[in-house]
């Protein structure tokens, strides 16, 4: 009978590693950088008295990133990959914008304080159809992937190429400037003092979980990642199973989008969510799924995305450019290659076997301890 | 000559057509697309037929068309290299701040060719020996690259060396045409006949493909598989380097947000010219059609004047899913 001990139980935990990623990162903060963990209350002329301090921005800043983070671990335990989540996020944010008023990236608006309450189309159509747009994206790529079985990473390379070229083409080129306040609730408002968009993550992510975790699709998602034929021989509708996975993703990318563009009160369709496909597969690689396919943990990878956003303002609180950010994340890159390579997966069974023959003679003996195996 | 032997040559000519047509299909495509983009960009606007704009194709794509090149070899071994912006970016800030500094640009050349390499066998080794995924490993490369070239500077250095300005401006005028080109444009068709001579003439072009075919039966065949993949790595990390060398000489600046997104052109290339993303199938050969199909959009744009810059990712994407369905035409399609 395998008794596993405490600390073995928790080492197993999915949660392991970017929980002590994190730990590893604010521990490092209470020594270098004091100052990172005060929290104050700040009044706010627009959204009341509300908390303040770097561990609410960085789950205030982590929220995009999370959120995008949940669809692409349910897509990466398809076995698949979406790389066009950038653009979706560029694609719901111009709808947004555009929605909001369309006229504004042709002219100048003097009147700022009359715009502030001020919209073509009301908020809950502008959400909806950010949210239609990311959904649609999700859905083409989904079709594109199981229809059409174009492999992932190139069925998504289309639309990442060309999805930024569509904001644009929505945007019309410009660089929007929101000035719609009660859009900018998403992304700056704030529920009992806590920014709402956690509330959003949070929302998403038990969403999510219910989803998938109480119903059977995360059995099927991760039958699918891990044998796409089996599971279809096995009376899986596999084709399903991905197009869900990939309509999830756009929907969260979407949200991600609407946070993102009412946080900065604008919409830049080149640059907004730069990256981000990148960082939210980081997250996810971080949360222990493997980019095989298979195994998932949906709240392993938002702790991901937390450690991405805590590493990153860490990074900033120490004076480092922001532009040169890119180089210090590249090296956290390394440090989480290096932790899932083989070479230290085998360093780490060669450390736990050389434990076994000691517990086997234990064993002989007839005393009552677990095996660690 | 009999009808009869006539006959058997025809349908011995047809077999031979067939294979040749199913492997060089996409290829052929490819060539017919840009001749026919081109033509219409010819008829639309008549001062395209003007042959500057042909070579104008190669002077503007110089770059793009070295990281492109890369960028087949690794992907014809069914890899990825997203780092090759981030190179050209680095490769870019590092050789104006050097020139800044007063060094040499006969120094500062090889110097970066010679980066260039380190940084191609650091990630080959990555992929190879840590067995991190392709994608995974260069998007660190990528991120890497560019951070650097920030934290060499975090504004744009233009670069006053003598000898850079000369091999900038200073054309080379093509025999029997009223055209001209510049020196760095001749680098991307010398590293295409490179390319294409190590891909069709040499040991290591087979194990290429034998690798982008099935990695596992080309190790179980004895061939050099771990030296391959990171000779792979190392030439596009060369060629990325020379696209950041030609990049600077012809803006005659080094920044760190150079070539944003090349990457994916690059890909969209490689793809357009007709080799497959899984590995192991198309040639070289397509990849400076891909290239010239880009610059073709861009310069067509460009002689609309009211179409904007964006419809060139558009355009880009729509082609580029073109030929992903032109390529699972004519190759036969593996297993997902």
């Amino acid at each position: 009978m395998k008794n596993y001990s405490l600390l073995n139980r928790i080492s197993q935990n999915r949660l392991f590693l970017p929980l002590g990623a994190l730990v590893l990162i604010l521990v490092f903060d209470a020594i270098y950088a004091p100052g990172f963990f005060k929290l104050g209350v700040m009044q706010d002329a627009d959204w009341g008295p509300h908390l303040y301090g770097n561990l609410i921005d960085v789950l205030n800043d982590a929220a995009p990133l999370a959120l995008i983070a949940i669809g692409m671990t349910l897509v990466i335990a398809t076995g698949g990959i979406d790389l066009s989540v950038g653009a979706v996020i560029a694609i719901s944010g111009a709808m947004g914008a555009v929605l909001i008023n369309p006229a504004l990236g042709n002219q100048l608006r003097l009147n700022v304080e009359a715009a502030r309450n001020a919209t073509n189309t009301p908020l809950p159509i502008i959400v909806l159809a950010g949210l239609a747009a990311g959904t649609v994206c999700g859905l083409w790529n989904g079709f594109l992937v199981t229809k059409a079985r174009i492999p992932p990473i190139i069925a998504t390379l289309v639309l990442m190429v060309g999805g930024r070229g569509l904001a644009q083409l929505i945007t019309n080129g410009q660089i929007m400037t929101i000035y719609y306040t009660p859009y900018f609730w998403f992304g700056n408002g704030f529920i009992f003092g806590i920014p709402v968009s956690i509330y959003i993550v949070l929302a998403v992510a038990l969403l999510a979980w219910v989803v998938v975790r109480k119903t059977s699709i995360g059995l099927f998602l991760e039958s699918v990642g891990i044998n796409a034929k089996a599971s279809y021989y096995s009376g899986i509708n596999e084709q399903n199973v991905k197009l869900f996975a990939y309509a999830l993703c756009g929907f969260c990318g979407a949200i991600a989008g609407l946070i993102l563009s009412s946080y900065v009160h604008s919409e830049d369709a080149n640059n907004i969510g730069l990256y981000y496909e990148l960082d939210a597969i980081l997250a996810v690689v971080m949360g222990g799924t493997s980019l095989a396919g298979g195994r998932f943990s949906i709240f392993a990878s938002v702790v991901g995305a937390i450690v991405i956003w805590t590493f990153t303002l860490t990074v900033y609180t120490l004076g480092v450019p922001a532009n040169a950010l890119l180089a210090a994340k590249a090296v956290l890159v390394m440090l989480v290659i290096l932790l899932y390579s083989e070479y230290f997966r085998r360093f780490m069974n060669r450390f736990s076997e050389s434990k076994v023959p000691q517990y086997d003679i234990a064993e002989q003996k007839g005393t009552q301890h677990g095996t660690a195996n | 000559m009999a009808p009869r032997i006539d006959l058997a040559q025809r349908i011995d000519l047809a077999q031979q057509i067939k294979p040749f047509l199913l492997r060089y299909g996409p290829l052929l495509t490819t060539i017919v697309v840009f001749i026919l983009l081109f033509l219409t960009g010819g008829w639309l606007y008549p001062a395209m037929q003007n042959p500057q704009v042909f070579f104008n194709l190669f002077i503007n794509g110089g770059s793009l068309l070295l990281v492109s090149i890369g960028e087949t070899l690794v992907i014809l071994t069914a890899g990825i290299d997203l780092s090759v912006s981030g190179m050209i970016a680095l490769t870019s800030a590092a050789s104006a701040a050097l020139l800044r500094g007063g060094v040499s640009p006969f120094i500062v050349l090889p110097l970066m060719v010679v980066m260039g390499i380190v940084f191609g066998l650091a990630q080959g080794c990555i992929i190879q020996f840590l067995k991190v995924q392709p994608f995974i490993a260069t998007l660190m490369g990528l991120f890497f690259a560019r951070g650097m070239a920030y934290i060499i500077s975090l504004e744009s250095v233009t670069i006053k060396d003598s000898f850079y300005k000369f091999l900038a401006l200073t054309p080379l005028p093509i025999p029997l045409l009223d055209a001209y080109v510049y020196v760095p444009t001749l680098v991307g068709p010398i590293m295409f006949l490179v390319a294409v001579y190590l891909m069709f003439f040499t040991r290591f072009g087979r194990t290429v493909y034998a690798i982008g075919n099935n990695e596992q039966s080309a190790m179980l065949m004895g061939l050099p598989v771990t030296r391959t993949k990171i000779g792979v790595y190392v030439f596009s990390g060369l060629c990325s380097a020379l696209a950041g060398i030609v990049f600077s000489i012809s803006l005659l600046a080094g920044y760190g947000q150079f070539a944003t997104g090349m990457e994916l052109d690059a890909i969209a290339s490689v793809v357009i010219g007709g080799t497959s993303l899984f590995g192991g199938i198309g040639n070289v050969i397509g990849t400076p059609f891909g290239v010239l199909i880009n610059q073709t959009i861009v310069s067509v744009l460009q002689f609309n004047g009211t179409l904007s810059s964006w419809w060139t990712r558009i355009g880009v994407g729509v082609l580029t899913l073109i030929f992903i369905g032109v390529q699972s035409l004519f190759y036969l399609r593996r297993k997902p």
